[in-house]
């Protein structure tokens, strides 16, 4: 998350990027211009299908559009539709194809990659109003919702029947289950019980062209091509959600969290491999280094050992039996793993107060520093150790702080780089520090992305991880999905042309390989 | 050979093909091959590609190429307590990951963990423009790029040689054990609804002829609890039983040679419906088998899919010889034409397995 905008930066990572926003709305085949007459054609076309409170024109209204949770990058969007129905979000879409305008689809807004960033000559077009919980069949253990509908209010709504929605982004009590669909969502506890994809058995949705399609659906599997993967995850580029089915979980009746101080970060890492290698799946692992921990624990006032070197969360849950006896191999593992302190939850209360300090790490990080960068690549929990060196001595290349948080149980790694935006070139140098701290994710045989998305954030960084070929391949499956390549444009898959651009600059910058760091 | 040259020739082989128009018959033991729609083509054997590339047990994390034996991969896994979490079947000790990998089928554990696609982490593919292509990746979150190894994952081999997979493992259970009910197949679905909902730790069901047999996972001390809150029988050789499921070795399947096996896809909880004859309930109820003959398969083919839809799943002709039903539900035209265009993406020439999942 970048916060704290700063439109504009006097160096060339900036430049060559404004220069490439510039061209998007300059893309062939679409009409350009973002003017009077064309805003006032695809306004009165939107009126004739949408009710009168459906529609956004003014800036005062679309400003509040103008950005997600990557908010250094904003632009006003043309037209913001707020559809109240499936029909009304299928007339939209036959409209903007009609047209030929491009559609950003947008949830809460709460993503982290710049995936809803509007488009200058485009519609903004918000499932907020489809807000619907329309089915909970406790029997069969599943919701049928509207894609609106945020993520814990689906738990909320399920509790009474002893249920509840497993995947638990950080952002749970504001995102919704369409953006959730959108990005694969994960959360704190997928090691255990999955990632959206592992959550949603159908999706009902309106591709590009208009036409509604279903994924998934009541049963266990489909027929034909899987389709319903590569939607999950598609970041708003193959159709705009109209409906979700989901899975739902029996609440586990007892739960307790673990936490463990190491002096020593390789003992960390390998006290992780080893629960794993124990044959235990926590429900929950996480990992906060020493940074982290200090930055937290004067806000959250956890009780964390601010001496370790890094603490881990291991969380069980299940029966009061299957708990008892899962904490008790954890503790013993994690005890001839070397753990200086171990300390056990005894009742809710002090579960959730282990768990707050790692549930605000991010506002901690804006308490210390006014501003910071939410970096999110996974890796082989193998690497950890070398990864987290490679990332201190990084601090002192660009010049800037790292504190790293770590769901360590699938190695999905969030560093935050803090920054003052108000500084000459903390941004950019925060920004390169990013892109840098993703390559090395790629070289150490893990991703640039776990859980945030690329959007437009990573797209740089696709070139790395992906060949031309694989690109390609990418942008053919959006195509399949939206040949008018309409929907959510310009996002996610970088061109040939961008990564050849993004290949000299870095060449020029002398940063491609990193030649003054050391390598483990 | 070495890998390198294989993949070389295997190239130079499909582009080939794809210039020639010459369809592509993909096969590992060729176990499987009686699944899905009758498939021509010249036979392309993966097994040269063999081998396990990588596997670190505390990574959950194992990777091998597409001709590896099955076999071979389990065993490895076995041998650090893990497993393959969805149980495919084999359908013959030669068949291989890739095959395994292409077919997408699940075993008794499927309602539990989930299926092949929830437990796929990357794959490399060979497409029909000779390229070869990486998706996913070997960590277990990756949102970079659409989930194309996940689309390959069941594919049946129609959008190109699947070069090498890497799979999620699980640990395997500390302790099983097994239990059989004498009960009504409508009362086996609702009591395996509030078992879950009771979140007990149900590994395998499966209902026949009024016996329900369930296998459940875990620790000592929950499956003593399990066993306590749910009575029955101990069910003896339990082992060899769900080894059996699994592979579909039971009488309801070898005993009936030219009959018609149908698998319906439901949602766990559809209502039993006693009048489409003899069934086997597996899944919780998500699972369900008919076994018919080939006049009565023919007449009923319509009908089985219409209810299979109006109830939520779908309907397979799973295992059949010489007949013209279509062996997959057909998609919506919308999906069909979706579907369509990844094909002409990833094969153009049309040569791979072409038809085999029409």
């Amino acid at each position: 998350m970048l916060t704290a905008p700063k439109p504009q930066c006097p160096l060339p990572v900036r430049q060559i990027w404004n220069a490439y926003l510039c061209t998007l709305s300059l893309a062939p085949n679409r009409p350009m211009s973002n003017s009077y007459e064309r805003r006032q054609q695809v306004v009165q076309a939107l009126q004739a299908v949408l009710p009168p409170n459906a529609l956004l024109w003014r800036e005062e209204d679309t400003r509040p559009y103008e950005c997600d949770g990557l908010a250094a990058y904003r632009r006003l969007p043309m037209v913001v539709a707020l559809p109240y129905t499936e029909a009304q979000v299928q007339a939209v879409l036959k409209t903007c194809h009609a047209l030929q305008v491009p559609i950003v689809p947008r949830g809460a807004g709460t993503g982290l990659s710049g995936g809803a960033l509007p488009i200058q000559d485009g519609v903004v077009l918000s499932t907020a109003r489809l807000n619907k919980i329309e089915q909970i069949d406790a029997q069969a253990r599943t919701a049928l919702v509207q894609p609106g509908v945020r993520n814990l209010a689906i738990s909320e709504a399920a509790k009474e029947f002893g249920l509840y929605y497993a995947p638990d982004p950080s952002s749970q009590i504001a995102c919704t289950i369409g953006g959730n669909v959108a990005e694969n969502s994960g959360g704190v506890h997928c090691l255990k019980y999955g990632l959206t994809l592992h959550n949603v058995l159908a999706v009902r949705m309106v591709t590009g062209e208009g036409e509604i399609i279903e994924l998934g659906n009541a049963a266990l599997d489909s027929p034909g091509l899987d389709l319903l993967s590569l939607v999950i995850g598609s970041e708003g580029m193959l159709g705009v959600v109209t409906q979700v089915r989901l899975k739902l979980l029996p609440i586990a009746s007892h739960a307790q969290v673990i936490m463990a101080s190491f002096h020593d970060l390789v003992q960390a890492g390998d006290a992780v491999a080893a629960i794993i290698a124990a044959g235990i799946i926590p429900a929950g692992l996480e990992m906060m280094d020493q940074t982290s921990v200090r930055m937290v624990e004067p806000f959250a006032k956890a009780g964390y050992d601010t001496e370790a070197a890094a603490i881990l969360l291991c969380e069980s849950d299940g029966s009061e039996v299957e708990v008892t006896d899962e904490i008790a191999r954890m503790t013993a593992v994690l005890q001839s793993a070397g753990a200086s302190a171990i300390v056990v939850s005894q009742n809710d209360s002090e579960r959730a107060k282990l768990w707050s300090g790692r549930k605000n790490a991010f506002p901690a990080a804006g308490r210390i520093s006014p501003d910071y960068y939410c970096m999110d690549g996974t890796i082989p929990r193998k690497r950890l150790a070398e990864v987290l060196q490679t990332i201190a001595i990084m601090q002192t290349t660009y010049g800037l702080r790292c504190a790293n948080v770590f769901h360590a149980g699938d190695g999905n790694l969030h560093p935050l780089i803090l920054f003052d935006a108000n500084q000459a070139d903390e941004f950019d140098r925060a920004e390169l520090f990013g892109a840098a701290i993703l390559e090395l994710c790629v070289e150490m045989g893990g991703t640039i992305t776990g859980e945030h998305g690329v959007g437009i954030e990573k797209i740089n960084s696709m070139c790395v991880q992906f060949s031309a070929a694989e690109n390609a391949a990418f942008l053919a499956v959006k195509l399949a999905f939206d040949q008018s390549g309409l929907l959510n444009p310009d996002k996610a898959i970088p061109t040939l042309q961008r990564c050849a651009e993004y290949g000299k600059m870095h060449v020029r910058r002398g940063l491609l390989k990193f030649a003054e760091l050391p390598r483990f | 050979m070495q890998n390198q040259e294989i993949l070389t020739t295997w190239q130079e082989r499909v582009l080939a093909a794809s210039a020639a128009g010459q369809v592509l018959r993909i096969q590992g033991s060729n176990s499987k091959a009686w699944y899905g729609e009758p498939s021509a083509g010249e036979i392309f054997d993966t097994r040269a590609l063999s081998g396990i590339i990588a596997y670190e047990p505390s990574e959950l994390v194992i990777t091998a190429y597409c001709g590896t034996p099955l076999r071979q991969l389990e065993a490895l896994l076995a041998e650090h307590q893990q497993m393959l979490a969805f149980e495919p079947p084999s359908f013959s000790e030669h068949a291989t990951v890739g095959g395994m990998f292409a077919a997408g089928l699940a075993g008794p554990r499927r309602a539990q963990a989930g299926a092949l696609r929830e437990f796929t982490l990357g794959a490399s593919v060979l497409d029909g423009r000779g390229q070869i292509l990486h998706f996913g990746g070997q960590v277990m979150k990756n949102v970079a790029g659409y989930d194309v190894s996940r689309l390959l994952a069941g594919s049946l081999g129609t959008l190109g040689i699947v070069l090498q997979v890497s799979l999620k493992v699980l640990p395997i259970a500390v302790l099983e054990h097994s239990l059989r009910f004498e009960m009504r197949a409508q009362d086996a679905i609702n009591a395996l609804q509030r078992w879950r909902s009771a979140a007990l730790p149900i590994s395998g069901s499966f209902w026949q002829d009024g016996q329900l047999s369930l296998r459940l996972s875990g620790g000592e001390a929950a499956l003593q609890a399990a066993c306590k809150q749910l009575g029955g029988a101990s069910l003896a050789h339990a082992n060899q039983f769900w080894r059996n499921v699994r592979e579909q070795e039971l009488a309801f399947f070898t005993s009936q040679a030219g009959k018609h096996i149908w698998r319906l896809s439901l949602p766990a909880n559809a209502p039993y419906s006693a009048s489409l004859g003899p069934q086997i309930i597996e899944w919780d109820g998500a699972q369900r088998w008919l076994c018919l003959e080939p006049e009565a398969s023919q007449t009923q083919a319509a009908q089985l899919r219409h209810l299979a839809q109006e109830a939520g799943g779908h309907a397979s002709l799973f295992r059949a010889s010489d007949t013209n039903i279509a062996r997959f539900t057909a998609r919506p035209p919308a999906l069909a034409k979706i579907e369509q265009r990844l094909r002409q993406q990833f094969d153009p020439a049309g040569i791979f397995n072409r038809g085999r999942m029409a």
